[in-house]
This record gives structure tokens, sequence and C-alpha cells, in this order.
């Protein structure tokens, strides 16, 4: 069962992606979490919402700033424990992994703090696809460009209709065991040094 | 048959020359491996993704090891430093504002730790508010030295003055945006404050601890022992890189490999000057031979002792209380047994002792050596105390009243 009464700290630069996480703990149903992007906020924020487990992202360089201003443990007047438990080696690695820092007040109950860390890991994984697959989109829509480039050429310079174009890219990438975008890419580029 | 493959992380700085050049000049290559280099954005995150073998080695804060070994860090894993990655290549930076303030009350300019710091001391004493320095990660060799160049100068580093930690490349913005009054770093984020902020050198590590130790190549102590001949792999090709960079005459192609865009990506002429000696301090250009020292006078070989120096700082400091177990633990992170064992085939010179004494020579001088002679560096600290680790209780107690 979520323990609403957790307070939870999402510390992280992405905004979209502090926001998956806040989703997610909210529809898991903690109410108390406060999200921020700059961890020089983070003393005025933990001033007021006194977190018992703070997230940040391994990306966010200040990693070092916000353990030290833990160890200086003036403002939440607790030591703080990184991650749920020293002694839990496939969380940890699970977590770092999933780019995911999570640094968690002392004697706060294992059992209580499991169910967030999976969320959020859960949680940095969808956002990592998210931004593979857009990656990856992106980079079709490049690929597609060049093709069609490369088609141009064919078609301005050997007098070939579209398909019989592709066709043409299609059966020397075959031939020559290579992708047809790099078979396109040399064909741009003879094109150029040859000139005009 | 394929090289074994090793991974290794390190942050955007000088110090990780040796492991970067060991890469791109081959060395890693001839002693049979490959490196994988990851630059990673925080000492944090190397620290965790070395403890969790993500890396199999990383550019370290000297201390870091002894800190986890200790179990002051997060995921204490125990970790070994078979070979250091240099000496030296710190400097302590500050405004333009306050040097200002520094020079009126006779900061000289001359990068000397000693008027520099009493300059500081009187500005601390006549301001109105807490000057705020930067270090780049609590358990540092910047955390040190700056603490114990402050309190050598009579100010008192928990008390008198603020340090926050930022990490290497955020300083010199956090100082131009008048976050910070100072702060102690590794090279070239000294000079890139100089250039981009008008902020002055007021000291350097060569000053405040002359030849001292300041980043090792460090790694898990299990993975160690179970790949022995892959660490001394390592620690020669360390050892080759750094006998490479020692000649001036490679200094300048080593400044334009570690300023391409995977190492630091700034201008050369930035990169340079730790190389090459020919710091800019903002008040005026100084040589400083050696700012940096990557291979001359031991400067790979982990002395022991160097070991219990940061131990006995980080009791000073309030991080431990003080015990022989946890020296012992402290010293025995340092491997100097590795080091001989990977020298040993190339019948180079290596120190005979584990520990020596810091602070008792102002010249380069002899020390007892296998094959052949050992010529270690000054090592004087600037305020004339010696540290002797048969003595290291005397030293702590030495300098435990009232600093912080």
């Amino acid at each position: 069962m979520p323990s609403p009464d957790l307070s939870i700290l999402i510390i992280d630069e992405n905004r979209i992606r502090a926001s998956i996480i806040e989703e997610g703990l909210r529809d898991a149903g903690y109410s108390r979490v406060a999200v921020i992007h700059d961890v020089n906020e983070v003393g005025r924020t933990i001033q007021h919402s006194m977190p018992d487990v703070v997230f940040i992202d391994l990306e966010n360089p200040k990693r070092d700033t916000l353990e030290h201003f833990f160890s200086l443990s003036r403002a939440i007047r607790r030591p703080i424990a990184m991650f749920v438990d020293r002694s839990d080696g496939a969380m940890i690695e699970k977590a770092v992994e999933a780019g995911v820092s999570a640094y968690v007040v002392d004697g706060l109950k294992k059992e209580r703090v499991k169910p967030i860390l999976d969320m959020a890991i859960s949680r940095f994984n969808a956002f990592s696809r998210l931004t593979r697959e857009l990656e990856e989109a992106r980079s079709a829509l490049e690929e597609r460009k060049i093709i069609d480039q490369a088609k141009g050429i064919l078609m301005k310079t050997r007098g070939l209709s579209e398909p019989d174009a592709y066709a043409l890219l299609r059966s020397t990438a075959m031939n020559q065991n290579r992708r047809i975008i790099d078979i396109a890419q040399s064909l741009i580029t003879a094109a150029n040094l040859l000139g005009p | 048959m394929s090289r074994p493959l090793v991974t290794a992380g390190f942050l955007p700085l000088l110090d990780s020359v040796l492991l970067v050049l060991a890469h791109e000049m081959g060395f890693a290559a001839q002693e049979g491996f490959d490196l994988a280099l990851n630059r990673e954005t925080s000492w944090a995150n190397i620290r965790d993704r070395a403890a969790l073998g993500h890396f199999d080695i990383a550019l370290m804060l000297a201390p870091m090891p002894i800190a986890a070994s200790l179990g002051l860090s997060p995921l204490a894993t125990p970790m070994v430093a078979p070979v250091m990655a240099g000496l030296g290549n710190n400097a302590i930076t500050v405004s333009a504002a306050l040097w200002s303030a520094m020079a009126d009350a006779g900061a000289p300019g001359d990068l000397a730790a000693g008027p520099a710091g009493s300059a500081l001391a009187q500005v601390v004493r006549t301001t109105g508010r807490k000057l705020r320095f930067g270090v780049v990660h609590q358990t540092s060799s910047h955390n040190y030295e700056l603490r114990y160049w402050l309190a050598a100068s009579g100010i008192r580093p928990d008390r008198d003055v603020e340090i926050v930690v930022l990490p290497p490349p955020l300083l010199p913005e956090a100082l131009g945006s008048g976050g910070l009054d100072g702060y102690c770093v590794g090279e070239p984020w000294n000079s890139v404050g100089i250039v981009r902020h008008g902020a002055r050198i007021a000291t350097t590590k060569a000053s405040i601890w002359q030849w001292s130790p300041d980043k090792v190549i460090g790694m898990r102590a299990d993975w160690a022992s179970r790949n022995p001949d892959l660490v001394s792999a390592i620690v020669r090709a360390i050892y080759r890189t750094g006998l490479w960079l020692q000649d001036q005459a490679n200094r300048m192609s080593a400044a334009e490999i570690m300023a391409r865009a995977p190492y630091l990506n700034l201008p050369v002429d930035i990169v340079s000057r730790a190389l090459t000696g020919e710091i800019d301090g903002g008040v005026q250009r100084i040589t400083i031979p050696d700012f940096f020292i990557p291979h001359d006078g031991a400067a790979n070989f982990p002395w022991k002792s160097h070991a219990l120096w940061y131990y006995s700082q980080m009791v000073r400091w309030g991080e431990l209380p003080a015990s022989s177990d946890q020296a012992a633990i402290a010293a025995a992170t340092f491997r100097p047994d590795l080091y001989r064992a990977a020298l040993d085939p190339l019948g180079v010179a290596y120190p005979d002792a584990d520990y020596r004494k810091d602070g008792d020579h102002a010249a380069r001088h002899a020390t007892p050596a296998r094959n052949g002679e050992i010529v270690l560096g000054p090592n004087r600290f600037f305020d004339g105390s010696i540290f002797d680790p048969d003595a290291l209780d005397a030293y702590i107690a030495s300098q435990k009243p009232d600093q912080a």
C-alpha cells in the first residue's frame, strides 16, 4: 500500500521527465510530491517539504552539491543514506542503470521506500524509451531525406523513374552488403565531388 | 586475439591526461588492453558507477578510494589505488573583487601561498559578510587543500567562511555570477575563470604543498584482485604515459589532444597553461615548472603515507574519529606493492619504502630505491610543518585545536 504521508522530492533539470515521475507517484497515491529543477532551490524546498525521499537524475552534475548539502544535514536535521539500503545491490544497480539516484532519509523502512523507487525506475526507463524512440523517428526522417536526394540524382543522371531509382539503390546495397542509407550517402558525396 | 577492454570513467579535467593519452597515444594497446573512456558529469557518479562495476577503473580524487574503503561514501566498497595520475595541477582562484581586497591587504600576486593567505585572513576579518568558496567534492584533495591553506593562514574554514561543493566545470560560472568569491579546482578551470570572468589565481597546490598527490587511478579492491595481470598492465601504461608526458617537448601535443571535444572541449591556449607551466594568474604570467608533474620524482608511486595524510585531514575536519584501525584501512587503500609488481618486468627504478615524511625537503633529494636511483621533488608545506607518518597521532593532535 502506498503511504500517502511520505514526502517525496524530485530534482530533475529535465522538466518532462520530472513531470512523468511526479505523475506516476501521484497516480500511485503519494500526494506529498515536490518537484524542483535546480539544485540551488533545494534548501528552500527542503525546509518546506521535509522530504523522506529525494530523487535526482544521474545526469545532474550537481549531485555532489546535493550530497554535500545533505551531509551538512542542517536542513533536514537527520542523516541520510543513499538509495534504499546499502545492502540491496540489485536495486541500486537497477536505479543507477535507469539513471536515477535516490537519497533516502535514514530510518525509513525499506518496505515503504521500495515501491516508490521501483515506480521511479520504471518511469525513468519509460522516459528514456520515449527519448530513444523520438531519436529514432528523427533519424528515420533524416535518412528518408538522404535517400530521396540520392533517388533524385539517379533519376536526373540516369533517366530512371522513381521506383527504378529506389530499386537500384536497394540492389546495390544488397550486393555490397551495406545499408541503403550508406549507399545513398556515398552517392550524394560522389555527386558533390564530381560537381554539377 | 582481441585485447581485453577496460572501461574507465573520467571528468573533464586536465588530470585525466594520463588516462586519455594512454588511450590516444596507444600506451594501453602497447600493454595489451584497450580503454573505453566515459566522460561523467559528477564525482558522485564516478564513485558510484565504479562501485557498481559500470567502470572497471576511474580517474578519482586521491581521497575518494580512501573514503570508500573507510565507509564514508554511500556505496561504500573497498577500493584500491595502485598508481597515481600525477602530482599537482590545482590552484585556488578568487574573484576580481576579492583579489582587489587581497591586493590592498598586501597580497603580492606571485602565487605564493603564505602572503596570499595572510592577505585573505585580513580581508576575512574586515569583511562584513562570510566569503564563499567552492570545492569539487567533499572528500577531495581540493577541500582538504583549501582548508589547510585557510587554517594555516589563521582562518577557521567552518566558521569564518563558507565552503560549498560544485562540479569543476560549473565553478568559473558560479564565480562570474557572484555566487562564489573563490574556488579550489584542477586545471583548466582556474584558467577558464581568468579568461572568461576576470578572476585571479591566489595560490597554487604546488605552493601549498610541493609535489603533492591529487588524482589516482582507482578501482574496486575485488576487481583488482580478480584481474592482477590487467592491473599490472594498467599501472605500466600509466607509467609509460607519464614518462612520455614528462618530456616538455610532448606537452603541446598533449594539450592539443586534451582540448578536443570529447575531453575538455576548450581552446588549446587555455588547456596548455598547466601542461607547459606557463600560468597566467590574471595579475601576471608566472612560470611554474612544477605546476603539474606527470612522472618525475616517483609521481606515479602511491605512497601509503599520502593516504595517511588524507586520512589525517578527514579526522581533522570531523568526517571520522581517529582510530588506528581506520588509519590502517586508509593506508591499505594505496597499493605500492601492485605498483612494484607491475614495474618489475621493466627493470625501472622505484622507491623501496611505502612511507615517507613530507615537509622536510626544500630541494630535490634521493630516496632509497630498487633498480637504480629515485630522486624525489621538494615536499614542503607552505607553513613549514612536517608530516611524519610514524607520528600520525601527534600530527592529528597538533592540527586539532580550535581550527574548525
